[in-house]
């Protein structure tokens, strides 16, 4: 397969040796022995979402994840669609929300979540630069796999935008150490077979996947998809090097609790996993 | 040239590929090897050919209009898809998916549909079959299409409204990808369009390959010259198009696709990325995609399938748009005049015939009538009064 693709002209290229500067926070955070946290914010969502991003930051999250609205999210559940959904109304575009992100400074590094056509449609080279230029360091696209991130990635390695893969748990052995090795930042394992939401309970795959990654890669792992409280958080980071919590955060800003509402719960996610 | 195989990658040209997550790629490559092995395999042809047959009623027959041929100055042929079991072209497909899904081992089948054809045909496979039938269907198009909600009802399929963004067609899709992703390891999803990842767009295109192959050889004994000058086809994914162009991309035929003016990809979009595929895509100037708006729910997409987008390209095939309107005038013109009532989607090809019959005088137009208009005449009814 691999062979034919470089005959179409679509080679992946090799992620380059060095951990770039986000993949490098993270890992001395958790070579100093602490369990990562990094919290994702919808941009453009409400007026005050920059304070929602600050006070998330102050809280305990070790990064965080700006989402950057799009009209049609396939990986995400209810909450997140809500949410984009609100922030499109409101005006969002990928112009303000970098605009504004260029404005905050949360002292902690940034990435961003968001669907491959708002890249593309930008082209590859200026919205890699456009996320850097607004101090973005790290991008996550979820409906870019392995097999279809190169054009993607050979311009986003140079410009110092490290591209975060998804694992998960329907990848066969033989695949996962390739898009371990494509990855940048951290590892996205994803928990479950489903897309974003709050699960009453931890899943199982969760523990699994990360198990199956912490046994490949020195690179963190962090897992994202049904993580939702505390407890969950703290289950999950005895295998994992820690987890991304989004819609359980994000349900408390749509129904208003505003960053002092996240800035709370986040601590609340932080004590647990200090504790645990 | 003939529609060939997509590259390894999925594309034809530049268009299409597999831009799903990470979780479905697996299932995608999974898919592809059992379509390919299948679709290889002379027993799997043979089960398939004896449903499209004793169930479907195949072949359809092409209906020359003597009628309207007359009052246009251009000679009209109808391929009779309409007449499917269903009511539509829709059953080739589905039935394809459908005994594909059962060799893989699959129960449960989950749909996207827009005016409901699909998804009445998903569900009639479903219960053919004796599997599991779950059909993401907009809000909008629930209330507009409600006699296929109740006909999939009756056929034992769960019915969900799809509640996001524009509530129809798009945002089914995005829901029945939102299911797959939760179930892919029970759960086949029967996509009901040449569009979506690798290898749907190919797939699904060579289950209507028999449209085509039927016209060819109708088209042979029917006409002095064999071959039509023009082939015609309403696109909103565009699977009954790919299914009669098939037949003739290697003749002198010239191949028209017809969108709505409110959901023209090829005509107004820009190549995008969205359910999977890179195809031309009516987006914004920040590329979020953008509502469609046509009377016909089964056209009211703003993407449309990758090989389309290539074969507007090449300059193989070309597309037309047309107005509410002019479907309006078409539907009814071709109920007066042949006692056949159309789909308002196929009603839109014919509103292009009827719109450039000056360009067409004299001319052999096969048109591939996709679907019947049963569903469509209670609005009909509101519009006209």
């Amino acid at each position: 397969m691999s062979a034919s693709l470089a005959d179409e002209g679509l080679v992946i290229p090799d992620a380059p040796t060095e951990p770039g500067e986000f993949e490098r926070s993270l890992r001395s955070l958790r070579d100093s022995g602490r369990k990562l946290l990094v919290a994702y914010v919808t941009g453009g969502l409400h007026d005050e979402w920059p304070d929602v991003v600050r006070a998330v930051a102050d809280a305990g999250a070790d990064a965080i994840e700006i989402g950057i609205p799009f009209s049609d999210p396939v990986m995400d559940g209810p909450i997140i669609q809500e949410a984009s959904e609100l922030a499109l109304r409101d005006g969002a575009s990928p112009v303000t929300v970098l605009d504004t992100l260029r404005t905050i400074d949360a002292g902690v590094p940034i990435a961003v979540m968001t669907y491959y056509n708002l890249a593309f449609h930008m082209g590859h080279e200026r919205f890699a630069a456009s996320l850097y230029e607004a101090g973005v360091r790290a991008a996550i696209l979820p409906d870019l796999p392995l097999e279809e991130v190169g054009p993607w990635a050979t311009a986003a390695d140079p410009a110092g935008i490290e591209t975060v893969m998804l694992a998960a748990p329907t990848a066969p052995d033989e695949r996962l150490p390739r898009v371990v090795a494509r990855s940048r930042g951290f590892v996205y394992a994803v928990g479950l077979l489903g897309v974003t939401g709050e699960r009453d309970e931890l899943a199982a795959s969760s523990l699994v996947i990360a198990r199956r990654l912490k046994a490949i890669t020195d690179k963190p792992v962090l897992v994202g998809v049904g993580v939702s409280n505390g407890q969950q958080a703290a289950e999950v980071s005895q295998v994992a090097d820690g987890c991304v919590i989004g819609s359980a955060l994000m349900r408390r800003v749509v129904a208003g609790e505003g960053p002092a509402g996240a800035g709370a719960f986040i601590a609340e996610v932080r004590a647990a996993l200090d504790a645990s | 040239m003939s529609l060939s195989e997509p590259s390894a990658s999925g594309r034809f040209g530049e268009f299409g590929g597999r831009y799903v997550p990470e979780t479905l790629v697996p299932a995608c490559q999974e898919l592809e090897a059992a379509f390919r092995e299948a679709w290889a395999d002379q027993a799997f042809r043979d089960e398939l050919d004896a449903l499209l047959a004793d169930y479907a009623g195949r072949p359809s027959p092409i209906t020359e209009c003597h009628r309207l041929s007359e009052e246009l100055g251009v000679r009209v042929l109808l391929k009779r898809e309409d007449l499917n079991h269903t009511g539509s072209h829709k059953i080739n497909n589905v039935l394809g998916q459908a005994l594909l899904a059962k060799r893989m081992g699959k129960t449960r089948l989950v749909a996207e549909t827009g005016a409901g054809q699909h998804g009445v045909a998903s569900a009639t496979a479903a219960a053919l079959m004796g599997m599991e039938c779950k059909v993401f269907m907009g809000e909008v198009d629930m209330e507009r299409q409600a006699l296929n909600v109740f006909r999939m009802k009756l056929l034992g399929a769960e019915v969900v409204p799809a509640m996001s963004g524009s509530r129809t067609l798009k945002d089914a899709v995005n829901e029945a990808m939102r299911d797959w992703v939760a179930t892919v390891e029970n759960t086949h999803y029967c996509l009901g369009s040449v569009m979506g990842p690798h290898p749907y767009p190919w797939m699904v295109r060579e289950f209507h390959t028999v449209i085509g192959k039927e016209s060819r050889e109708q088209c042979a004994k029917l006409l002095e010259n064999e071959i039509p000058d023009v082939v015609t086809a309403c696109v909103g994914g565009g699977s009954n198009a790919i299914g009669i162009f098939s037949g003739f991309a290697d003749t002198t035929a010239e191949l028209v696709g017809v969108e709505p003016a409110g959901g023209a990809a090829v005509g107004r979009g820009v190549p995008g990325v969205v359910h999977g595929m890179k195809s031309y895509l009516m987006q914004d100037e920040f590329g979020q995609v953008q509502e469609a708006h046509s009377i016909s729910a089964g056209l009211d997409y703003p993407g449309v399938g990758p090989e389309h987008s290539h074969l507007s390209s090449i300059g193989r095939a070309r597309y037309e748009q047309v107005t509410d309107a002019e479907v309006i005038e078409a539907f009814q013109l071709l109920s007066r005049t042949e006692g056949i009532i159309p789909a308002l989607e196929p009603a839109h090809a014919l509103a292009w015939i009827i719109r450039d019959r000056a360009k067409l005088a004299g001319k052999t137009v096969l048109l591939n009538m996709s679907g019947r208009g049963d569903k469509d005449v209670a609005q009909m009814m509101e519009i006209l009064g």
